[in-house]
């Protein structure tokens, strides 16, 4: 971001778009919502890559989360579904155009509650795509009944606690298979940007917790996914920065220990140590990780873990080069010699 | 069986003097998991060559072994290849049915069984013909764990022998059905054919009129299930993404397709696959990634059974109100709930029609046959994408699973017609587009596909209110304008969807309306009717809905118009009240078949019989 002398010329990206092109429709969530600076992030991150919008699908379920693919990435292809099954539509997406990439919202009731069972078998099969999880705690849609990834003694508005211990759906995501995890926080521009941009750069699935809080039902003292809870509580596992791919890589690598990963598309993520060990490409120590900042009342933030090196599922699949869904009739349609082959075999 | 029913005696009511030549019905009943099933079609097989019009049926438990099955073969000098009741020619060989198969059978029929189940005590109005099946297939069969899979073949050298079948041909159906690379396994069987085939002219003495001869009517056909059929349909018709939960009766589709594709779907140069094929997690997650393929613009596809239908439900109804195209395969079975998973039936069309919550209205296709199974996919498919919808294809277990004498299918002679897609040079033709908005007067807009190259290519697609431009919209115009424009979609649909086939007789005053499976029961009923009975009857078999205008016209046109359902609750002729004014609905009349089985031609004759007062 340097500055210039001059009246600058209209502002554009690598690929000579300006930020305009990233944006959606005007939000229509509440004044103050995690999701909208979410959503910000999002156009930021994109742009800043230099993403053709054409390129992107924007995939949601249903809830204040997944509405908002409404409200950025306006010239982008946007899919809001039903209920907890976005990942259905994220993998059929793929397998019709493997070229696109998809970006999926959903919130922690699509998730973790109706769609659990999809969310599992995503990250088992480790579809190529950004899974991005707008955390509260709680169903803002239907007006503040807990979710399934509220915590213990959290408490809703009215005063009830939760009683339920809540899923992790990081922990889930690294048990099973999704090759890149984070957890971040709305509040927290620098870090989710990183990340964001670690997730486009990525080939394979990036599962993005990101605790947003919700203003009108949950952000009251009992809460644990309250603006104020996480300033207080959030423990960043690391610093992270991201070099892109087209950026200059010979930047001397900053003060401090300093980890470099690099990421399918050539960029480069750089994570400097804090005050604890955290290696992560080690997915065990991840998950230990997650459970003693849970026994501590914790919110563990940062890149909890990376695998550049497992398989997509589009890759298992061994398709041709090219999307299925423009594939010529002589590609799709075997000759007249193959009917006629069969057809000799059934008499 | 320690007290045996002894039936009164009647007499043999066919002398064996009066030969019954290609027109019986051979059932073998035996338990499921002992192997029977090479055994079985090779002896239909056997028929086929012979040039005998021939049908087999299997009767199995929804389980992996150890429950009775039975397999029912009709050979058929006339062409009949629909289920027929009566069993003419038994093979008993399972001990825990045995009793009933025989009380079962009409005075007359004969029974192949296995010696020491002594079921010559239970009647003596019957042609018994006991076999030592465990004497004969040791010495054929030197390898002890091999025995109860051989033994099976022993009866088809007892039976080729009793029914005067040609040997050569059924050798040549063995190796057929073993294949080059188990020529050992073939060449075992053939010497346990061959043993039975021996004993039987040594030692047996017939006098069952019932015999098989050579005709020339089945030349140049084929024999196959209606799934498989289907799955070659879907791959000529160019699918691209196959998504699916395994269920019965539609699991045989998906892997008979998986087959086929990879035999003649890759790339030949670099091994690629030209499609995906994903076993989902379950039926909400496979219709969702085959609607999701759809929008994204692949060819695309599920097959299921009545309980993913249910789970399918929600998805349906988005995939109607979004406008996305996918093809359903329906094989029907016996419901409600779990039902009964491996027995028949049209239970599936109500809910079809209408599925989901709110207003909607889905297309359905109905095979009869495996010639269109392969030839109305192509349809179906091509259909899907020019009216962005989902589009059901109903067969049920009989058809689907069922092996059936068909004619060679025809390369398809239309090409591939994907629908009104706009690229991005078209945008830039027109500068923009609205999803929604009806140019044609069809109700179809026209949709981009995600990863098209233009900064005016992007729209919302989304199951909530939506306005012609896609927007989010909650306004009262907005909704109505918008549901209207579907429900013309659907009328416009009437007149692409495949055509009754009708057959109008000048002097019938009753009419059939059939659909599906159905078909093969009607046609032989309708022969009965008019050579039994005199009762000449006009015929409309339902190949769509929403229904041709011309079923309208065949009611307004007859007196009585039998409508046949495989359900209890007259579901296609309930489809035909909802839309038909009060005199046409007076003039329908109900038979219905809900038992499980394939329908049979006597079961209509009677009913209709019954309601003609005659």
């Amino acid at each position: 971001m340097s500055t210039v002398t001059t009246p600058p010329p209209k502002k554009v990206n690598r690929i000579g778009l300006e930020v305009l092109n990233y944006k959606g429709s005007k939000t229509t969530l509440c004044a103050g919502c995690g999701h909208n600076s979410i959503s910000e992030r999002i156009v930021e991150c994109f742009y800043d890559m230099g993403v053709e919008p054409w390129r992107v699908a924007k995939l949601s379920g249903i809830g204040c989360s997944s509405k908002s693919p409404a409200y950025f990435l306006g010239q982008s292809h946007g899919f809001n579904g039903v209920h907890g099954r976005m990942p259905a539509i994220a993998t059929g997406t793929l397998l019709a155009n493997r070229n696109l990439l998809a970006l999926g919202v959903t919130g922690d009731g699509d998730t973790a509650s109706i769609g659990i069972g999809q969310f599992m078998h995503l990250v088992r099969r480790n579809v190529p795509m950004i899974y991005i999880i707008e955390d509260n705690g709680v169903y803002g849609l239907t007006k503040g009944q807990f979710s399934a990834t509220a915590d213990v003694g959290s408490t809703l508005k009215t005063g009830a606690p939760n009683q339920l211990p809540p899923f992790d759906c990081c922990a889930l995501a690294l048990k099973w298979g999704a090759t890149l995890v984070a957890r971040s926080f709305s509040g927290d521009k620098k870090q989710l940007q990183t990340v964001i941009k670690a997730a486009i750069a990525h080939k394979g699935l990036s599962v993005i917790d990101v605790i947003s809080p919700c203003v009108t039902f949950n952000d009251h003292d009992g809460s644990t996914k309250s603006y104020s809870y996480v300033k207080d509580h959030e423990e960043a596992l690391h610093d992270l920065d991201f070099v892109p791919f087209f950026e200059d890589i010979t930047v001397e690598l900053p003060e401090g220990e300093v980890t470099d990963v690099e990421l399918h598309d050539g960029s480069h993520l750089r994570i400097r140590k804090l005050e604890r060990e955290y290696n992560p490409t080690d997915r065990l120590k991840a998950l230990a990780a997650l459970e003693e900042a849970a026994a501590k009342g914790e919110v563990l933030t940062g890149l909890l873990y990376v695998n550049t090196d497992s398989p997509d599922f589009i890759e298992l699949l061994n398709l041709v080069e090219e999307p299925l869904a423009t594939l010529p009739q002589s590609r799709i349609r075997p000759s007249k010699a193959a009917l006629d082959e069969v057809m000799e075999e059934l008499r | 069986m320690s007290t045996l029913e002894v039936s009164p005696v009647a007499p043999v009511i066919r002398p064996s003097s009066q030969p019954v030549t290609n027109d019986f019905s051979i059932q073998v009943a035996t338990v499921n998991g002992s192997g029977s099933q090479t055994a079985n079609s090779v002896l239909m097989r056997t028929l086929f060559q012979m040039g005998i019009p021939v049908s087999g049926k299997n009767m199995f438990p929804s389980n992996i072994a150890g429950l009775p099955t039975w397999f029912t073969i009709r050979a058929s000098k006339h062409g009949y290849i629909g289920r027929r009741k009566e069993v003419d020619f038994l093979v008993a060989m399972n001990p825990e049915t045995a009793r009933e198969d025989v009380m079962n059978l009409e005075g007359g029929a004969a029974v192949v069984y296995d010696e020491p189940l002594q079921l010559n005590k239970l009647r003596s109005d019957l042609h018994f013909y006991p076999v030592p099946f465990d004497k004969l297939v040791g010495p054929v069969c030197p390898e002890a764990k091999l025995r109860k899979l051989v033994r099976n073949m022993i009866y088809d050298g007892v039976v080729g022998w009793l029914l005067s079948l040609d040997m050569e041909e059924l050798r040549k159906a063995l190796v057929k059905q073993f294949g080059k690379r188990k020529a050992k396994a073939a060449d075992l069987n053939w010497g346990a054919a061959q043993a039975g085939y021996d004993w039987a002219g040594k030692t047996l003495t017939k006098t069952d009129p019932y015999r098989a001869e050579r005709m020339n009517e089945t030349a140049g056909k084929i024999i196959i299930d209606g799934n498989s059929a289907c799955a070659l349909g879907a791959m000529f018709a160019g699918v691209t993404v196959v998504t699916w939960y395994p269920i019965t009766p539609s699991s045989s589709l998906v892997e008979s397709l998986i087959g086929y594709m990879k035999r003649f779907r890759h790339d030949p140069e670099t091994g690629k696959a030209t499609y995906a094929v994903v076993q989902a997690e379950d039926e909400i997650a496979s219709i969702g990634m085959a609607l999701s393929a759809g929008w994204a613009g692949a060819r695309s596809m599920t097959a299921t059974a009545g309980p993913g239908i249910s789970l399918m439900s929600e998805f349906i109804g988005l995939g109607y109100y979004a406008e996305l195209p996918a093809v359903i395969f329906d094989v029907e079975r016996v419901g409600p709930s779990t039902g009964l998973p491996t027995r028949t039936a049209q239970g599936d069309v109500l809910i079809n029609a209408m599925l989901s919550h709110g207003d909607t209205k889905h297309p359905m296709f109905f095979p009869c046959s495996p010639e269109e199974c392969f030839t109305m996919a192509a349809d179906a498919f091509d259909f899907a994408e020019r009216f962005q919808t989902p589009v059901f294809f109903m067969t049920d277990l009989d058809l689907g699973m069922n092996n059936w004498m068909a004619d060679p299918f025809p390369y398809p002679d239309k090409p591939i017609a994907r629908g009104k897609v706009l690229a991005a040079e078209d945008l830039d033709k027109l500068g923009g587009f609205a999803r929604y908005k009806d140019l044609d007067g069809d109700g179809v807009g026209y949709r981009t596909l995600p990863g098209t190259n233009h900064p005016n290519a992007a729209y919302f697609t989304r199951g909530s209110g939506h306005n012609e431009k896609a927007q989010y919209t909650e306004r009262e115009d907005d909704y109505v304008n918008n549901i209207d424009r579907l429900a013309h979609k659907f009328e416009a649909m009437r007149r692409h969807l495949p055509a009754p086939v009708v057959d109008v007789r000048d002097n019938a005053r009753i009419g059939f309306v059939a659909a599906g499976s159905s078909d093969y029961a009607a046609r032989e009923s309708r022969d009965q009717l008019r050579g039994e009975f005199g009762i000449e009857t006009s015929y409309l078999r339902l190949r769509s809905y929403p229904f041709a205008e011309a079923l309208r016209e065949f009611i307004r046109r007859h007196d009585r118009v039998y409508v046949i359902d495989q359900n209890r609750d007259a579901q296609f002729l309930k489809l035909m009240r909802l839309e038909y004014e009060p005199e046409l609905i007076a003039k329908l009349r109900s038979v219905r078949y809900y038992g499980g089985l394939p329908l049979d031609a006597r079961t209509i004759t009677d009913e209709i019989v019954k309601q003609e007062g005659r």
